[in-house]
């Protein structure tokens, strides 16, 4: 076991000089594939993996202990630097577990302006995923014309928020602008080529022999193994439990929409590989009833509730004591009540927990994020084991894990 | 042996050398262009006009960047290494006829620097001995990835040797010449007379081979960047990578002529237009490694030994029984 109390790099179960043929591979912190920082620690027997152990640490921002010296609204733009791939989901999760905690309520306009921006977020990550793990496996084509279309929706973002990849595009209370005049017509406009773009893709992968050949069997989940390993979102469902919280602990407007939840029980990286490309095609299914719900909503975009949200411009302006609770929540932030919350949501990689804890103070007495590439991490010790160097490759790609998250 | 046969010898050499390195070169601009159109992008654009320049650019780069020689590394090896994969595969191009005889102020000259009489078994030999520069490189370049791949490229060079062995054993079982202008002028009735036709299994299986011999997607394992890094080239930098660089292209450019010459009839008759035949037929084979590399992904090492050993092998030994048997069939027929 290891002993805490040592500051000594701990490598009690690996071994650099060896007499046997097992070569030890140091798989990234630096290497094209390892999706940021991953370190693998490879134990080989010729190209077979015998022991594998991930790394990880080589992006640690210290976010939880940053979070409790700033106040609530500081840490949301440092939310979206864990997946940064679809970061108004992370500020989602955030103010979410905020508004649990103080008990807000989120005027509609606001709550459809936050689904487009997390489907869409859901979408432009999926693509992403798609991309990447098409490029590391060769598949250099569908990088790039999956590129393309994300291009298409981190526009739509930039023209919302005028961020691309960061977007900090969620307020705790609502949303702190309304859509600009054009955004519904080219998210409508894009939405109608998004089933012959996935088409586009389809054509290149499903039935390609090679593809079919490094996708299918190769890196099996059982249910059990998912379970036990705290797997969530596709890499769940694709080892056949059907588990989606958008389903199942519904937030925001998930309730009102028309949306299913595939789920497969082959558990390979092919089984994974059909359910992003499914839940590309339910994202925009969600959006384009969203959409419909925009019109005829008020213009009201922030929660009102003085003593925690900074009251409209107007009347802040206008109205003295506004004016002292905006400059009290500027300089002191909120105090939410004592308490403690845990809300689950459904990040395109999984799930994506927040946890607060709070003394009543303006800043958070404890946060704990759960952010599921963690899981999906760990899983690869005792995935990898029997699989060759290519498979590492495809296994680190379908488990769609991402540093910014996993090191948090 | 006169002293016009030598001038002559060693022009045809230079005349090679120079072509071929610019070809090497364009071959990148080729192959970036293709790519970048097929996948909805520009590629190179900005240094000269449609990004021309940019070989200029990129050869400028690798000669005057510092020569890194890392510290663990076996120096003369992984000094040598690379100049062994430049040079065979320059070495190759002495027995292929680039262009059919032709007459230059009453002066015959033959395009080929020497018609030897086994050319396609050297051809074939010399592109073999390729293999020592990236196993010798990776063995002595000190880093694990390139151990590995040091270790891929002789399993998968040795192994489809044995392919385009046999793959090419059933032409010249019909041809009865090794010598590549006997095989061209075998074919020189025209298209009906390709070997293509009559050896359809021999030229598929053969270019499925060359897919491997040069190490081109979807057999691009050597050098994968996604799981090796750079694999035999992790530690080059400058002009011994571009060493490298140039014998990979160089190689793709030779097996493409070695394939129009075998089984797409070469030159055909020897007329300028068969000549220019031969040069669209290569162009056809070049583009053809770049389209791949569009379309397909790679596949894993040890799929490839499967489709080696238990696929194609077999193949290639029941289509030399095959083609065996009816030449016997045929030869008793005409007795």
């Amino acid at each position: 076991m290891q002993q805490s109390n040592r500051l000594r790099p701990f490598f009690e179960n690996i071994s650099f000089d060896r007499e046997d043929n097992e070569l030890v591979l140091n798989f990234g912190p630096q290497h094209p594939s390892a999706h940021g920082q991953l370190r693998l620690m490879l134990h080989l027997q010729q190209e077979q993996i015998t022991k594998a152990h991930p790394d990880i640490g080589y992006l640690h921002r210290g976010m939880e202990k940053m979070a409790e010296n700033m106040i609530y609204n500081e840490f949301m733009p440092t939310t979206d630097r864990m997946d940064y791939i679809a970061s108004s989901s992370n500020n989602y999760g955030f103010a979410l577990a905020v508004e649990k905690l103080i008990g807000l309520d989120v005027p509609r306009r606001a709550k459809v302006i936050r689904m487009l921006l997390l489907e869409v977020n859901r979408l432009m990550s999926h693509l992403f995923w798609l991309a990447t793990t098409a490029l590391d496996i060769g598949a250099m084509t569908v990088f790039l014309y999956a590129f393309r279309e994300r291009e298409y929706l981190m526009d739509l973002v930039e023209d919302y928020c005028g961020a691309r990849l960061t977007h900090a595009a969620i307020r705790i209370g609502g949303v702190p602008l309304d859509l600009p005049d054009n955004f519904m017509t080219d998210l409508r406009k894009f939405l109608d080529k998004v089933p012959e773009n996935i088409k586009d893709y389809e054509d290149l992968l499903d039935k390609n022999r090679v593809w079919l050949m490094r996708m299918e069997n190769v890196g099996v989940i059982s249910k059990e193994m998912a379970l036990s390993w705290g797997c969530s979102g596709v890499m769940l469902r694709a080892s056949g439990v059907q588990w989606d919280i958008r389903k199942e602990e519904p937030y925001e407007l998930y309730d009102e929409v028309e949306f299913n939840v595939p789920v497969s029980d082959k558990g390979d990286n092919y089984a994974r590989y059909k359910l992003y490309m499914a839940e590309m095609r339910e994202s925009a299914k969600i959006l384009y009833q969203v959409a419909d719900m925009y019109e005829g909503t008020s213009t009201e975009l922030m929660a009102h509730a003085p003593q925690y949200i900074s009251a409209p411009k107007l009347e802040i302006m206008t109205q003295n004591y506004a004016l002292m609770q905006h400059f009290v929540l500027v300089t002191q932030g909120m105090r939410p009540p004592v308490g403690e919350v845990y809300i689950p949501t459904e990040s395109p990689k999984g799930e994506l927990g927040y946890y607060i804890n709070s003394q009543g103070g303006p800043y958070p007495y404890r946060l704990k994020l759960r952010a599921p590439s963690f899981w999906h991490t760990g899983i690869l010790t005792d995935l990898l084991p029997g699989h060759y160097i290519p498979d590492v490759v495809s296994i680190i790609g379908t488990t769609n894990i991402v540093f910014g998250e996993v090191d948090r | 042996m006169d002293l016009a046969f030598i001038i002559e010898t060693v022009v045809k050499i230079v005349v090679i050398l120079l072509v071929f390195s610019a070809l090497a070169g364009f071959g990148t601009y080729f192959e970036r262009k293709i790519l970048a159109f097929m996948q909805r992008r520009l590629g190179p654009m900005h240094v000269g006009p449609y990004g021309l320049l940019q070989v200029a650019a990129d050869g400028i780069k690798l000669f005057t960047k510092e020569d890194i020689i890392p510290q663990n590394v076996v120096k003369p090896i992984f000094k040598l290494a690379p100049v062994i994969t430049a040079a065979t595969a320059f070495m190759a191009a002495a027995a292929i006829p680039f262009w059919p005889e032709f007459t230059v102020l009453g002066y015959t000259v033959h395009p080929i620097v020497s018609d030897i009489n086994v050319g396609i078994l050297y051809v074939m030999a010399v592109m073999a001995i390729g293999l020592y520069g990236p196993l010798l490189g990776g063995m002595a370049s000190a880093n694990k990835f390139s151990l590995i791949s040091a270790a891929r490229s002789a399993a998968v060079f040795i192994s489809y040797e044995v392919i385009t062995g046999l793959a090419l054993l059933a032409p010249l079982m019909m041809v009865g010449s090794l010598s590549l202008i006997d095989i061209n002028n075998y074919q020189s009735a025209g298209i009906t007379h390709w070997i293509a036709w009559s050896q359809p299994v021999a030229f598929i299986l053969f270019w499925i081979a060359a897919f491997a011999e040069t190490g081109r997607t979807p057999f691009h394992l050597v050098a994968n960047d996604h799981e090796i890094i750079d694999g035999f080239g992790t530690e080059y930098s400058g002009m011994r990578w571009g060493l490298f660089f140039i014998g990979e292209y160089a190689n793709m450019f030779f097996i493409s002529f070695v394939m129009a010459l075998i089984f797409l009839g070469g030159y055909g008759d020897g007329s300028i237009a068969g000549a220019l035949q031969l040069l669209l037929k290569v162009a056809f084979f070049f583009f053809f490694f770049l389209w791949t590399r569009a379309a397909w992904p790679d596949v894993r090492p040890d799929q490839l030994m499967w489709l080696c050993w238990k696929v194609l092998m077999p193949i290639a030994v029941l289509n030399v029984i095959v083609t065996g048997v009816v030449i016997l069939i045929q030869t008793q027929g005409g007795m």
